[in-house]
């Protein structure tokens, strides 16, 4: 294999770790709320900085192929792909790190409800997540455009959500504090499924040299 | 960059003595004030293809062109046309600078004596025209009298484009103009080919492929004789349609 094309199956590499520590981030942020686990809520944001380490070191790498290497056509895709999925990334990253914090908020108060559509929302944007990776490692405009398509699910919930918890607030005031923290979860979990709805369309830019974002239509 | 048509290459085949079959049904358009560059692997065709706008191949005898290339109406490959009136409207410059053993002065007002032109104050307005048009008027404008040769590798090149420019061409053709060139004198020509365009039509064979992303509008892929591909530049070097012209850009060729 050509040097330049190690340099790329490397890039590849550090896109992917750093995803799979964002998902295990978004995972386990989600779950330190439904288990009331504070030590599994400070491991979600004593990591984050490992997700900041490879967003840098993934930048840095870019810039310098894009210097270095001079690529073309698929080669640039792939590298300005790298350069943009890994700006959602850290951005999600920061989102599960919001998650666990408002999780160490809650876990100092009883239990508002039992959480039902959270960790559906939960489930969703991870899985968005996960898919935009694999799309992207396996360039498969399929279930890139299908990652697209379950944003509005998780719009759907996060309405749903916030609908709930302001009827309860209106009942209760007492319970504002707690449930405005999980209404800002929903929010949270609803920004991380944007963020990966923006890495399925930087991987269709990939697949297919065309930019879709902020337009209605699907290629 | 203009969507107007300067040059309709229709079925074009170009047949070396022998038989040898360089070009292979080329389909092309060339557009009116703007640069197009031709890359392509070594003996792809691309000078050969170059070399046809002008009927540099006439030079040499048993060389044939089948097909035609229209420019401004009329087939520029048909028999009986005058050549060296259509090398005045398509010139030409080579790898290396070619610079005629005279002064700086006489090397750009030769083409324009060709024409007829005698009047010294026309000549010294026209080659004080062309050489600025060419950006050397201000090296050169105390020394016009001196050897062409006195002049450096980058100068030359600029000042056979001066020559060429002085017959007010409406095409240039570019054979790797700056292969024989440093870096500075490089960026020099890529900014002459650039500002150039905004008057005349250029095609450029080109080696270096950051070259013809950085100058051409549009760009056309050769290989074996063949057109593989042919679109703008962007769409080349950032979502080719063809795999050859993917492995070719991205350097995974063969």
């Amino acid at each position: 294999m050509a040097i330049f094309d190690e340099e790329l199956v490397r890039l590849n590499g550090l896109v992917l770790q750093m995803g799979s520590l964002v998902e295990m981030a978004i995972k386990n942020s989600v779950q330190s709320i439904v288990e009331r686990d504070n030590e599994l809520a400070r491991k979600v944001i004593d990591g984050d900085h490992q997700v900041n380490t490879l967003d840098i070191e993934i930048d840095e790498e870019s810039i310098r192929l894009i210097a270095l290497r001079q690529p073309k056509a698929g080669d640039l895709r792939l590298i300005t792909t790298a350069m943009k999925i890994t700006a959602d990334l850290e951005r999600m990253g920061d989102l599960a790190v919001n998650i666990a914090q408002r999780a160490i908020e809650l876990n100092k108060e009883p239990v508002l409800k039992e959480y039902i559509d959270i960790p559906r929302m939960r489930e969703i944007a991870q899985g968005m997540t996960r898919d935009a990776l694999d799309a992207f490692v396996k360039r498969d405009m399929k279930l890139a455009k299908d990652v697209i398509m379950r944003d509005d699910e998780i719009d759907d919930l996060k309405h749903k959500i916030l609908s709930e918890l302001l009827f309860l607030m209106t009942e209760n005031s007492s319970i504002i504090c707690r449930a405005m923290r999980v209404t800002f979860v929903a929010q949270y979990l609803e920004r991380i499924a944007d963020h990966a709805t923006n890495m399925a369309e930087m991987v269709l830019y990939l697949i297919e040299g065309k930019i879709i974002r902020h337009t209605s239509k699907l290629p | 960059m203009t969507n107007k048509v300067e040059l309709e290459i229709k079925g074009l085949n170009f047949y070396y003595s022998g038989d040898i079959h360089a070009l292979k049904n080329i389909n092309l358009t060339i557009h009116n004030k703007s640069v197009t560059a031709l890359i392509g692997p070594s003996g792809c065709g691309k000078t050969t293809l170059l070399r046809c706008f002008n009927r540099m191949h006439d030079l040499y005898p048993k060389h044939r062109y089948e097909g035609e290339i229209l420019f401004q109406d009329g087939n520029l490959l048909a028999n009986g046309n005058d050549l060296i009136k259509l090398r005045s409207r398509i010139g030409m410059v080579f790898q290396r600078p070619t610079p005629f053993p005279m002064s700086i002065f006489d090397n750009v007002a030769y083409g324009l004596r060709l024409k007829g032109i005698k009047k010294k104050s026309d000549l010294a307005e026209r080659v004080e025209k062309a050489l600025k048009h060419a950006a050397l008027w201000d090296e050169v404008k105390n020394k016009l009298t001196a050897s062409a040769y006195d002049l450096s590798g980058g100068q030359q090149q600029r000042l056979v484009i001066a020559r060429a420019l002085a017959v007010e061409p409406e095409v240039l053709l570019f054979d790797e103009p700056t292969s024989a060139l440093d870096p500075i004198s490089t960026s020099k020509i890529e900014d002459l080919v650039m500002q150039l365009k905004k008057d005349i039509t250029i095609i450029i064979v080109t080696h270096n492929m950051q070259q013809a992303a950085r100058i051409s509008d549009w760009t056309g892929f050769l290989m074996l004789g063949e057109l593989i591909e042919f679109g703008t530049t962007e769409r080349i070097f950032t979502a080719p349609s063809e795999k050859l012209t993917e492995d070719y850009v991205t350097g995974r060729f063969g």
